[in-house]
């Protein structure tokens, strides 16, 4: 592999900045002329607005210009649209309501925008924010996706009737009924899956500056894909033709999902930079984070699972209810249908799988993808099940997921999903090695004479990545094709500038892209820079989420670099008189093989370059493209075992021990990998055992701070023992898989089955509180008691 | 509208600023020094962590006009001639960051956390006195480990010097 190749832990080229306080990110950017937006939100959380009265903040120091939703379709400005048809089971398509960037007439979730103001300051402008008036007329809200099915409800929007957005269904029904009918044990569960806020540390900003003159905008955004960015606000929302729009990511401060959405107050920006001429400047404090940024999950499920007199699981049945918010945000009808049904199999071989899934509106902030997306909310609903069968039927959970693991592959699954390469077995060896399942027992016992309760969880998760297949998502909804686009410029002196369609965030592309021109060329990764995140720079991309850098972004760039290498042999074998057969590249340099003949890799690109001596009809230059479209998603799994004691006296959960057995297939850096999975992880815990967005009935959301919405801090986890084993994902170059949603995904449910193992019961819902575990301690001593 | 003097990494810093204006303001906007980030409203983060007179402490809660006359250290003078911080060096050496956001209120906070410490610092402790820094990425894990390293580095150093 070589110092810095695939596999190395190399060190991060882009530490440097972010340690000496030079990372640059939205908010450090500035331009001359510059004004701040600051927006008036709805306090309700559905209302009708009868007026707007701008005049009193119009007239308030420092104001440039107070702007309203009227205003802004006035100019064309378009709605903010789903970009992922999902169809019903009886063939009729989603009901998409009308989402404006600016709300005029009826406001449905708390701290929806109304209108913004522009200043010379920030503070001026929210002085003037709060002098707007705004009547409205209260209206009746709700908030859960179950009322917001019942009859009687308030209706959100006149697109869809009883707040339904779709009822789809996926597998076979027939057979699923008939695997139920002659199972010889049927395990039901009721499983509620949390709301959560993905809380980037860095909040969402822009700056949109116009040039009158050329008439074009540049944005700079904290967007996890400025090239889809790009495309949504020029195709759609008509802010101007995209070679009339400059979107540029510099260093994102964490996405986590949120990032990847065109969110009204970037578009307004923009509207705004051109209605006022001057630059608008917006950062979101964290109060509007939380009651803008696209939430993640709140799932609502029943679920039944049959097996057969071998305790083989030969059904699942799963009916989901899935709250969706006040508006569809921009992928969030993918989320609970071909992110999350999919994947219902599991690690298991299930015959027959029936699932169908309900979208509902209510007066919440719109919910899409977050960490994970549809694959924990899978993930959790399995895993969950798996363990509680194991219970009902008595046998150990460990060899119960055994018994049912896939074991060949291809393996193609009753919801879409053809896995290309696993062993789950391999993993969960390694886990239990890891976490000493063996001497579990021995670790209780010592625990209850201390007065603990000690419990063991399991969670074998599985996941898609590498989305997608463009093909493929096309024909399930998705408007967009998710291929990946890459370009390696190899400069005259010979250092490489790679440009990637990826957008790092985080996740350190800096350094594993170097490594991969590392590897191919022998040369160092400090003569490689990566080039990311601005649509001047980059000529397309699809950007980075479901943990696609690698297995779809690295696998454009190993296309370019074919081409680059091909070309570089040409030219060493024109200028050594070799064979082109006979080169080999190592240590920076082509060789012919055999001989002691070689050129440096610099002194071939610079031949590229003086096109002095070339071979015949080769045009000068050193500088390839590639798109790369997958085949296939990609199929990373894994067993996790939590160890928590409990303190049956207050019910505070501790936990002891987690282990992470991964098979993410080739890793580029373990060091990036690991960092990735101690992350996923802790978000998961965080869902497991910390966070909620709770609202109250009238719709105000009950944690929109810090104070109230509990983030994991240092001494809410532990540190984890991390493994890997490997088997290579045959469907990329690299054998690459995914790793930077795994820890979110698989966690939560080896947290929870380690509680109700500790417990006694398999009742308790996410996340698990002090007081949540006491009182299903006490409810599960009630019939003890009354004995 | 207040003039306020602040010896910013060494160097004075005389602005006429708004009565309101926070010491993370002061910071960012009119010494220019953006590597102290804001991540909440509610004192609770410590993105914004910096030394007043070489104690941490959040620039978000802080009136700029409250630290007249001080110096203040941001992330930005920690390195000194060139030469990284060791917990600086440690954080890169173990991979304490990801996005970056949070690591200069890390950083900072870990500086002061050593400074309290000087007998070391075991993982409990670290972990516990973390309790006002959030970092959204790295489960805290190599956050950990990095000040652990970093604290130990540095109490080598202070017993080699003595
Ligand atoms: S910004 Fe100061 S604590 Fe969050
Ligand atoms: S490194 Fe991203 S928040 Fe800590």
């Amino acid at each position: 592999m070589g110092a810095e190749g695939i596999g190395a832990r190399v060190l991060r080229k882009e530490d440097r900045r972010f340690i000496t306080g030079k990372g640059r990110y939205t908010d450090d950017m500035t331009a001359p002329g510059m004004g701040f937006a600051a927006f008036v939100r709805s306090p309700h959380a559905h209302a009708a607005i009868k007026s707007i009265d701008t005049s009193a903040a119009a007239d308030m120091p420092g104001v440039t210009a107070v702007l309203t939703g009227d205003q802004l379709v006035g100019d064309g400005v378009g709605n903010l649209i789903c970009g992922w048809m999902i169809h019903s089971k009886d063939g009729t398509p989603m009901k998409m309501g009308a989402w404006r960037a600016l709300e005029a007439e009826r406001v449905r979730h708390v701290g929806q925008a109304v209108a913004v103001v522009v200043a010379d300051t920030a503070a001026q402008a929210r002085d003037a924010a709060e002098a707007v008036m705004v009547d409205y007329e209260e209206l009746p809200a709700v908030v859960d996706a179950i009322d917001a099915m019942k009859e009687g409800a308030p209706q959100l929007h006149p697109e869809a009737e009883g707040n339904l957005i779709y009822d789809w269904e996926i597998g076979d029904e027939t057979a699923t009924n008939e695997a139920f009918a002659r199972a010889k044990h049927v395990t039901r569960m009721e499983i509620f899956n949390n709301r959560l806020v993905p809380n980037a540390m860095e909040p969402r900003a822009a700056l949109a500056a116009y040039d009158e003159a050329e008439e074009h905008y540049t944005l700079w955004t904290t967007s996890q894909n400025p090239h889809v960015a790009r495309l949504v606000l020029s195709a759609f929302y008509n802010i101007a033709p995209e070679h009339k729009l400059r979107v540029i990511a510099p260093d994102v401060g964490g996405g986590f999902g949120s990032k990847i959405y065109i969110y009204p107050e970037e578009m307004v920006c923009l509207w705004a930079s051109k209605r006022t001429g001057r630059p608008v400047k917006w950062v979101a404090d964290r109060t509007e984070a939380f009651l803008t940024d696209a939430h993640g999950r709140d799932h609502h499920t029943e679920a039944e699972m049959a097996l057969d007199e071998h305790n083989k699981i030969i059904g699942l049945r799963v009916k989901t209810v899935a709250n969706l918010g006040a508006y569809m945000s921009l992928f969030s009808s993918s989320v609970p249908t071909y992110l999350y049904a999919t994947l219902l199999s599991g690690q298991y071989d299930i015959p027959a799988i029936h699932c169908n899934v309900k979208t509902v509106y209510t007066n919440t902030t719109p919910v899409d993808a977050y960490r994970g997306a549809g694959r924990p909310e899978a993930t959790y609903v399995v895993e969950r099940m798996m363990e509680t069968a194991a219970r009902e039927v008595g046998m150990d959970p460990a060899e119960f997921r055994r018994k049912n693991f896939i074991r060949s592959f291809p393996h193609q699954t009753p919801v879409i999903m053809c896995y290309d390469a696993g062993d789950y077995e391999a993993s969960l060896d390694a886990a239990m090695k890891a976490a000493d399942y063996a001497g579990f027992g021995t670790r209780k016992a010592e625990a209850a004479k201390r007065g603990k309760l000690r419990g063991i969880g399991f969670s074998s998760y599985i996941e898609a990545c590498g989305i997608a297949p463009s093909q493929a998502v096309g024909s399930l909804g998705a408007g967009v094709g998710l291929w990946e686009s890459a370009e390696v410029r190899v400069n005259p002196v010979g250092t490489i500038e790679v440009l990637t369609g990826s957008h790092s965030h985080g996740q350190g592309h800096e350094t594993t892209f170097a490594q991969l021109i590392a590897d191919r060329f022998g040369v160092p990764t400090d003569s490689v820079s990566i080039v990311h995140g601005d649509t001047d720079k980059v000529q397309f991309g699809m950007g980075t989420y479901g943990s696609r850098s690698g297995a779809v972004g690295m696998s454009a760039v190993v296309k370019a670099l074919d081409k680059v290498e091909a070309k570089a042999k040409k030219i060493a074998a024109h200028l050594m008189e070799a064979a082109e057969g006979d080169i080999v590249i190592e240590g920076g340099e082509l060789k012919v093989a055999g001989t002691d003949k070689s050129l440096p890799f610099f002194q071939v690109a610079l031949a590229a370059y003086t096109a002095h001596n070339l071979p015949a009809g080769m045009e000068p230059g050193l500088k390839e493209g590639a798109f790369y479209d997958p085949t296939n998603f990609t199929f990373p799994a894994g067993t996790y075992v939590c160890e928590v004691e409990i303190d049956p006296d207050t019910g505070r959960t501790e936990i002891v021990n987690f282990v992470a057995a991964d098979d993410f297939g080739k890793i580029i850096n373990p060091m990036i990998v690991e960092g990735q999975v101690h992350g996923g992880l802790t978000q998961g815990i965080g869902q497991a055992l910390l966070e909620n967005a709770s609202y109250d009935e009238s719709g105000q959301l009950l944690t929109a701070s810090y104070m109230d919405y509990c983030m994991p801090r240092a001494d809410d986890v532990p540190s984890y023992k991390l493994t890997t084993t490997e088997t290579l994902c045959p469907g990329n170059p690299l054998g690459m898989k995914g790793c930077g949603e795994a820890g979110a995904i698989g966690s939560p449910p080896a947290v929870i089955n380690a509680i109700t193992n500790a417990i006694g019961t398999n009742e308790i819902d996410m996340p698990a509180t002090p007081e949540k575990v006491w009182r299903a301690i006490q409810a599960a001593k009630m019939p003890a008691a009354a004995e | 509208m207040a003039t306020v003097t602040i010896t910013v990494n060494g160097k004075k810093r005389s602005a006429a600023i708004e009565d309101r204006t926070l010491l993370v303001q002061f910071l960012r906007e009119t010494a220019g020094l953006t590597g102290t980030h804001v991540g909440c409203d509610t004192s609770q983060c410590g993105a914004c962590v910096v030394h007043v007179d070489g104690k941490a402490v959040k620039s978000c809660t802080m009136l700029a006009a409250q630290a007249d006359g001080a110096q203040v250290t941001t992330i930005e003078g920690l390195a000194q001639d060139g030469a990284l911080h060791p917990v600086q060096a440690a954080f890169r050496e173990h991979h304490g960051l990801q996005c970056g956001f949070c690591t200069p209120g890390m950083i900072m906070a870990a500086v002061d956390m050593i400074n309290r410490y000087p007998a070391g610092l075991d993982e409990e402790t670290i972990r516990k006195e973390l309790d006002g820094n959030i970092c959204r990425c790295t489960g805290y894990h190599n956050i950990v480990k990095a000040i652990k390293a970093a604290s130990d580095t540095m109490r080598g150093m202070a017993q080699a010097a003595e």
